[in-house]
Order: structure tokens, then C-alpha cells, then sequence
């Protein structure tokens, strides 16, 4: 979107930089080196004891990890660039997690006929949907450690979704799991005017963007 | 498939200086639907060679008001704060969409027949903004519903509102008011003076056996710490709503 009206007198910060860097902010957005911290209410204390991750809803038979179950499973470094529909991006974000591939790889495709959709859900009762073709295919993980230490609680700790090609409320803090549907179904920012899908480079901010 | 919140232009009709970092915006806005309070817009600069910038403001006018309050607080290194500030004078356009946000929001109007839940309203800095609306907003309806707001600012000069709260409060015994100066308080300042605290927030905030609605807005470390206390002090985690206010708000 390149339309607006001309603000008298604005000029913005100075322009004309590495404009690889440029590339990589999506519109509307601008870099920040500060990791802000956003959520709708208090941040949940899980201890790891009694932490695991489930994948249910309409599959045949559900899964499940301990903590020590899921720290030994195959685990990837990825340093990625986030985006935050409150304009905020931070490029060069390095964590520490599970592919989702690896997750999903244990399901046979026949116990799960037509599912499409999933429902990542969070202590604190945080939901987010997501179709299952952007989680698969090495575009998420499920996070344990950021910059090389175990995510902060009030960044998600002990382990969140990362989808870093989607507006970070999809990457859903203080995760426990994902619910498989066949229809997809509003989560909560997707429920309180928030886009349902979340493209950053598409500028999906808001219900019918 | 719901319609596109879409750009609109606002015009300014005052501009109030709040403290000597922070002024209000007061907009009118001929194509704007009703919002709730508690709810954002985001606004975008143009510059005349294309290069534009967004940032999401809180809306601090109730919904009752003809005109829409934006409550900006300057930050010196910021981008769009500064043009606010700054450059934007009393008829000047600027553009917006909203209202946004569906869950750090407060209706009087919703509480249903019987007793409402009692609100706790918890502010640092120009956090206040959305929770001035509730408060204006709350004065407009006839349903006194009891309020509290805690408020921490640096210093007496830095409290936004602060006659319009005085005023509020002298006249609505259902409306306490608490201010915390926590770097310089004035002579005879018998308010507290100190950041916001467990001990403060057991003597001030409603007691859980209220089932209050707690609503907190500020910076992260003033959010993260009054949660967690008003959790530990037996609220319930899904009536603390939070939104914080970073200095990335730039």
C-alpha cells in the first residue's frame, strides 16, 4: 500500500540505507533491537515437572511429551526475522527447538483424514489457529531456548511456537499443544478483530485486511 | 468476510499539553464508527516521498464524545511521537484506522442487572490513556460502578490528567484515585513513594472475594509485576487484562 496523505512536515527517519536490510522489514513495520514483550494477561509459571506437549483433536490416537521426553527429541537452531503486528520487527532472532516436521513426522496420515487445521493452545488459555501447510515444511517450531538461554516466561518460557513468516501472535507463548481440526477455527486475537491468517508482507493486520 | 478497517483523516481541533512530555490530540473524525473504551487506533505518517510509518495509539475519550482523544507521550528518539508532538498543529490532517483491539476493553454498559464487578484500574506513565477512557466513560454512564485507579508517574508534574482525575474523584465517592510518585513528590505529597508493590497493591486493589476486573497499562516491568501480584493476592488470571507501553512505542 503506497497510497496515504502527505503528513505536512513529516520526514521520518533518514533513508536511503542498506536497502537489503529494507527488504526485510515487512510494510508498516520498523526494526527495533529491544524484544518488547506483549500478552493479554499474566504470564503463567508452569513448572517443567509437570510440562508436556499434546498433539489431539481428530486424530486416532493422541501424542504426548514429558519435558525430557521432548529435549531429546532432534532439535535445529534457527535464526530467523519476527514481526509483530504492533510494527515491531526484530531480524537475526536465533533459537533453539523442535521442527514442528519432526512432531507431525509420528502421525500416520491415515489417522487424521482431512484434518487441515490446527489449534497451537497455551497455559493461560491463549489460543491461535494456523493451517497445518504453515507449520509443516521447516516453517515452525516449537521454541525452548532464545538466544542461547531457556525463553524467558514472560517471552513464552518454558516453550513457544515459533512461525516466524506469520505476525507473532501466531507463535503462541507458554504452548501445550496443538488441537487438529478439519475446519479451521478462530483463535483469540482471530476472534477480537485480529486477521485470521497474519501474512506481515500481505499487511494481514486486522479482521479484512 | 468482515469490511477493511480503512484509513481515515482526522483533523485536529485543540491540542492540550498534558505535561511538559505529553500532549493530547483532540480529532475529529467525520467517517468514525463508535469504539469501545479501551481500544487503539493506528495512525500512519506520509512523507512526501513516499516513506511512511505506522504506530498504534490508545484511545483516551470515552465513546460518548464527539471529538477522539490520542494521548501521545514524546519520545526523544522516536519517529512518530516527535511529528505528533512536535510539527502537528491544530488543523492539520493526520491519518488513522480503528478502532482495534477486542480484548483489553471495558463496556459499563455490559456489566449485567445485579451488582458489577468492581474495577481495578492500574497505570504507569501514559499508560493511562485506555484507562482513562474507562474512566471517562464510566463517569458518563449512570451506573456507578466502583472504581480504583493506581497511577504511577515520576513526578507530580509528569501525572497525566491529573485535574481532570482530582476533579473526578472529589465528585464520585465510587471513584478512588492513588497516585505514586516514584523519583520526586512535592512537599507534603501524602501520596505513596515507591514503585508499585505487592504491599501497595494488597492495601489499595479490591479484595478477590470482590471479583474485580483488574485492567493494567504501562510499561512491561510495571505489568509484569502487578499481575503477578494481583495473582498472588488471589485474582483471577482471566480478569487481569494487560497492555503494555514500551519505549519501542516510539
Amino acid at each position: 500500500m503506497t497510497e496515504g496523505f502527505i503528513s505536512r512536515g513529516f520526514k521520518g527517519r533518514p533513508r536511503g540505507f542498506d536497502r537489503a536490510l529494507k527488504e526485510r522489514i515487512p510494510p508498516g513495520q520498523f526494526e527495533t533491537d529491544e524484544f518488547p514483550v506483549l500478552s493479554a494477561g499474566p504470564t503463567p509459571r508452569m513448572p517443567l515437572e509437570r510440562w508436556d506437549f499434546s498433539i489431539n483433536g481428530e486424530i486416532t490416537e493422541d501424542l504426548k511429551w514429558t519435558w525430557n521426553e521432548f529435549l531429546k527429541l532432534p532439535h535445529e537452531t534457527v535464526t530467523v526475522d519476527i514481526h509483530c503486528v504492533t510494527k515491531w520487527s526484530k531480524l537475526d532472532t536465533v533459537w533453539e527447538g523442535v521442527s514442528v516436521d519432526t512432531l507431525l513426522s509420528g502421525i500416520n496420515p491415515e489417522s487424521m483424514p482431512g484434518v487441515a487445521y490446527l489449534i497451537a493452545f497455551c497455559d493461560g488459555g491463549y489460543t491461535t489457529n494456523l493451517p497445518l501447510a504453515d507449520v509443516r515444511d521447516g516453517k515452525a517450531w516449537i521454541a525452548y531456548e532464545y538466544d542461547g538461554r531457556p525463553i524467558a516466561p514472560e517471552h513464552g518460557g518454558p516453550a513457544r511456537l515459533l512461525v516466524p513468516h506469520l505476525y507473532f501472535w501466531k507463535s503462541a507463548k507458554w504452548i501445550r499443544g496443538f488441537k487438529l481440526f478439519k475446519e479451521d477455527r478462530p483463535g483469540f486475537w482471530e476472534s477480537a478483530g485480529y486477521h485470521n491468517h497474519g501474512d506481515p508482507w500481505n499487511e494481514q493486520r486486522y479482521e479484512g485486511d | 468476510m468482515a469490511q477493511q478497517l480503512k484509513w481515515q483523516l482526522g483533523t485536529v481541533v485543540e491540542i492540550r499539553q498534558e505535561t511538559p512530555t505529553v500532549k493530547s490530540l483532540i480529532l475529529d473524525l467525520p467517517n468514525w464508527t463508535t469504539h469501545v473504551a479501551g481500544q487503539h487506533v493506528d495512525v500512519r505518517l506520509t512523507a512526501d516521498d513516499g516513506y511512511q510509518a505506522q504506530r498504534s495509539y490508545s484511545i483516551a475519550s470515552p465513546p460518548e464524545d464527539k471529538y477522539l482523544i490520542l494521548t501521545v507521550a514524546r519520545i526523544a528518539d522516536g519517529e512518530v511521537s516527535p511529528y505528533l508532538t512536535d510539527v502537528l498543529r491544530v488543523e492539520d490532517q493526520v491519518e488513522l484506522r480503528g478502532p482495534i483491539g477486542g480484548y483489553f476493553v471495558w463496556n459499563a454498559d455490559d456489566a449485567q442487572g445485579g451488582a458489577a464487578s468492581p474495577l481495578l484500574l492500574v497505570a504507569g506513565g501514559s499508560g493511562v490513556a485506555p484507562l482513562m477512557a474507562m474512566i471517562r466513560h464510566r463517569a458518563n454512564s449512570n451506573k456507578k460502578i466502583p472504581a480504583k485507579l493506581l497511577y504511577s508517574s515520576r513526578s507530580y508534574e509528569e501525572v497525566i490528567y491529573r485535574e481532570e482525575l482530582d476533579h473526578l474523584a472529589a465528585n464520585d465517592i465510587s471513584l478512588r484515585v492513588m497516585h505514586t510518585l516514584t523519583r520526586q513528590q512535592p512537599e507534603n505529597w501524602t501520596g505513596y513513594r515507591r514503585r508499585i508493590d505487592r504491599a501497595m497493591l494488597a492495601e489499595f486493589a479490591w479484595h478477590p472475594s470482590e471479583r474485580p476486573l483488574a485492567y493494567t497499562c504501562g510499561p512491561t516491568t510495571l505489568v509484569e509485576t502487578v499481575a503477578n501480584h494481583l495473582l498472588e493476592l488471589g485474582y483471577q488470571p482471566e480478569r487481569i487484562k494487560t497492555e503494555r507501553f514500551g519505549p519501542t512505542g516510539g
